[in-house]
């Protein structure tokens, strides 16, 4: 009984040109991590802890304390809004506020679908 | 062009014109009865499915024969009536408030969340 | 008697009960809630759980069979006049109704701490039993207009829900909006069950599949359904309405159930209804030009092409848009649409691939890779059910304890509310499609199975699937870690049945992570041989 269970937890899972058994994969992991944890055991001899080498290097420009450096929730992706501009001006012109739109939208489709499906 | 074919094209038309009244116009009210013309349309469509020619209401008791309508459809419409009918309290409802909050009934000035 | 006979009969009546006890729980709340507060809270609990005993009796048997089960309201067997509606149950119905089961108790036990300081109480328990008996009617009908009746209860019920704190503007108008648009999709959906009903006299959806023909009434009827319900279930471009209503309502969790049934009724049109004509040649095409090109176009062709190029729109724009919002509300639903674009991509991948419809027992027949590809989609729908789901607590929970939803003016909250963080960490993996979580589970099959139709539909995918991780790590940093801001020293963890609530779903999440082949075996085959097996639906008749 135990084992029949047992086997029935453990079987892989098989897609159509895979295979996949989370259980062997967390094993994978944590030995991956001993192996590293070990490697950083055996240390660096020039690093010497809250001397000068620790702290950030910001280029010369004075550091502010750290309530206002933190960069706010909207502003994290800054660049990469800015370089594909083209693309989110046309999105925030479809998202306009008013239901006008939606359901403009919603006819267009269905006139889409319609030639699609009913001429073809 | 037969006469039967007049309350068909008296559907379109009316789902048509609803459909004008949403996309096109500006003001919260005259959407709602965009809404309420196509629901109006396709009430009309259902009641026209079950008209047969020359017939008389589907009622068993002192009936004086001959063909009857179908009544399956009948209920159905009622059903969509009185489903309308809520609907609609709802949204009037909804649009006093809206009045009262930002003082205006214009789709485009009326900005909720944006972004 | 014994307990056997008394849990046939209860099997037996299944189908109504989980219609009818909601409803009912729904007209005796405010009358029982003039009695005490906390007698109410426990009626309702009550209530949700009867009804999740009856979810799970039903699709233990129905799952483990393989069988269908048809429960009759009216005239037993066929002889004149012949008025009955049906509710059929086959294994993909007893799919939805569990993901309904849970997303309903999870809904109840989180509201109970959320709101207890507002008035008003009463009515906003009515409106859940009433959207959880509309919700689990839209998963069980087998009948066109009875659907059409369900719908209209749950949007008006959820309608209510999103407008339900009436003193800010931005809340009554998001629910004109959403009731704006669910009407004039409703209203041409019923359109089209009256012309399919004019054409065959029937309104039940195994008849109607028996004995459909292809005429250009149908044509009409399929496109109208098919924008109808892609409204509802927010596919782009109809998606917009999403952001606003999520983003307002006081329990978000709920309207996905909503989305996922509409979602369902999608696949049950297009497989059951029409399924004996998926694989119908339309046109031959021959050209002429150097040498001979000829194909045929097919309705599944078509279709399925159709579907894949609105699934990848819907993607696309999803995350794409979601990268650039400052409210936490309104990013998770644009996450959500994304996630409906995952499912709707893996259905057109399978649609494509169907070869013949066998005529003997009118199983749609689908390559070894459609398979794949439906099981992925079937799969897909329970996850991102759970996983957009837990989301949405943990921005009802920051939202009970700060007040704010807004992440420009949140920070360093990971100090005071240690579990929240753990409940949103989990959730960031499982929605992102990371390993061990059940995310990934469901995305290996989508993204293996769509490589082998086309390269570029993976390639897309995996891409919006990095692009989704970047998202929520953006949240995950802009809450939760950082300095610590004045304003929030006094804030302490939430309130212990907030926190039971998120470790439930959690916990589901794990566990569907780390043993993803019993859930496959067990629930979602059934699933897929349901869809595709429509003899077995029009023979329960």
């Amino acid at each position: 009984m135990i084992t029949e269970f047992l086997s029935k937890i453990l079987k892989t899972f098989e897609t159509g040109s895979g295979l996949w058994n989370p259980l062997v994969w967390i094993c994978a992991i944590v030995v991956a991590f001993l192996l590293m944890y070990i490697l950083r055991g055996f240390g660096n001899r020039k690093f010497k802890k809250a001397t000068g080498q620790t702290q950030a290097f910001l280029s010369g420009n004075p550091e502010y304390e750290k309530e206002q450096m933190h960069v706010k929730g909207g502003n994290v992706y800054w660049g990469f809004t800015e370089t594909l501009k083209w693309a989110y001006t046309v999105f925030d012109k479809m998202h306009t506020g008013n239901v006008s739109d939606y359901i403009l939208w919603f006819v267009i489709i269905m006139g889409i679908f319609f030639i699609v499906i009913g001429v073809i | 062009m037969e006469v039967f074919n007049i309350p068909f094209i008296a559907v379109i038309s009316l789902v048509i014109i609803g459909l004008y009244a949403v996309i096109f116009k500006r003001n919260l009210i005259k959407i709602v009865i965009g809404i309420t013309l196509i629901e109006s349309g396709v009430n009309l469509f259902l009641i026209t499915l079950s008209y047969r020619e020359n017939s008389i209401a589907p009622i068993y008791t002192n009936n004086p024969g001959g063909v009857m309508s179908l009544p399956v459809p009948q209920a159905l419409t009622l059903t969509s009536i009185v489903i309308g009918v809520a609907v609609l309290a709802l949204m009037l409802s909804l649009i006093v408030h809206i009045f009262r909050h930002y003082k205006t009934l214009n789709v485009t000035k009326i900005r909720g969340d944006d972004e | 008697m014994s307990t056997d006979g008394i849990l046939t009969f209860l099997l037996q009546h299944s189908p109504a009960l989980i219609v009818a006890v909601p409803l009912l729980g729904a007209f005796l709340t405010p009358i029982i809630g003039k009695i005490n507060d906390k007698i109410r809270n426990l009626f309702v609990i009550i209530i949700v759980l009867l009804t999740s005993f009856f979810v799970f009796l039903l699709s233990s048997n129905i799952l483990s069979n393989g069988s269908i089960r048809t429960y009759v309201f009216g005239a037993a067997s066929a002889n004149n006049p012949v008025i009955r509606i049906f509710f059929q149950v086959d294994g993909l119905n007893a799919f939805m109704i569990i993901i309904g089961a849970i997303l309903s108790i999870v809904a109840v036990l989180f509201s109970f701490r959320y709101l207890k300081e507002y008035t008003g109480q009463d009515k906003f328990y009515t409106l859940v039993l009433l959207m959880i008996a509309g919700m689990f009617g839209m998963m069980l009908t087998g009948d066109m207009f009875n659907f059409f009746v369900f719908l209209e209860i749950t949007s008006i019920a959820s309608c209510a829900l999103i407008a339900f704190w009436t003193s800010k503007g931005e809340s009554v108008y998001a629910g004109l909006k959403y009731i704006v648009i669910s009407t004039i999709g409703a209203l041409f959906i019923l359109f089209a069950i009256a012309i399919l009903y004019g054409q065959y006299n029937a309104l039940n959806m195994g008849f109607l599949a028996a004995s459909i023909q292809y005429t250009f009434l149908d044509k009409v009827a399929l496109v109208l359904l098919i924008s109808g319900l892609a409204m509802k279930a927010g596919i782009v471009p109809m998606h917009m309405w999403m952001p606003d209503a999520y983003g307002r309502a006081p329990i978000s969790i709920l309207l996905v159930g909503a989305t996922q049934a509409s979602l369902y009724a999608l696949f049950r049109m297009v497989f059951t209804v029409y399924g004996s004509h998926l694989a119908d040649i339309l046109r031959h095409i021959k050209f002429r030009f150097f040498v001979t090109i000829e194909f045929d176009i097919t309705l599944n062709g078509i279709l399925g092409v159709l579907i894949i190029i609105l699934a990848l729109f819907t993607i696309i724009i999803g995350v794409f848009m979601a990268l650039k919002q400052s409210d936490f509300k309104r990013l998770i639903a644009f996450a959500a649409v994304a996630e409906i674009g995952y499912m709707l991509l893996a259905i057109g991948a399978a649609i494509i691939t169907i070869s013949e419809i066998d005529t003997e027992t009118g199983t749609i027949i689908l390559s070894e890779v459609g398979v794949n590809s439906l099981k992925g989609g079937l799969f897909h729908i329970i996850n991102d059910a759970l996983d957009i789901g837990l989301m949405f607590l943990v921005a009802g929970a920051i939202y009970y304890v700060t007040k704010e939803t807004s992440l420009n003016k949140l920070g360093g909250l990971a100090r005071n509310m240690k579990y929240t963080t753990i409940f949103f960490l989990i959730g960031l993996f499982a929605v992102a499609g990371i390993p061990p979580m059940n995310g990934f589970a469901s995305k290996l099959l989508i993204y293996e199975s769509t490589y082998e139709i086309n390269p570029i539909l993976s390639i897309i995918a995996i891409m919006c699937s990095i692009l989704l991780l970047a998202m929520f790590v953006k949240v995950f940093h802009s809450i939760f870690l950082g300095p610590k801001q004045e304003k929030f020293e006094k804030i302490r963890e939430v309130p212990k049945s907030m926190l039971i609530a998120m470790a439930i779903i959690s916990c589901i999440i794990i566990i569907f992570g780390l043993f993803p082949d019993i859930i496959l075996q067990n629930i979602i085959e059934p699933a897929a041989n349901a869809l595709i097996n429509n003899g077995l639906y029009i023979g329960g008749i």
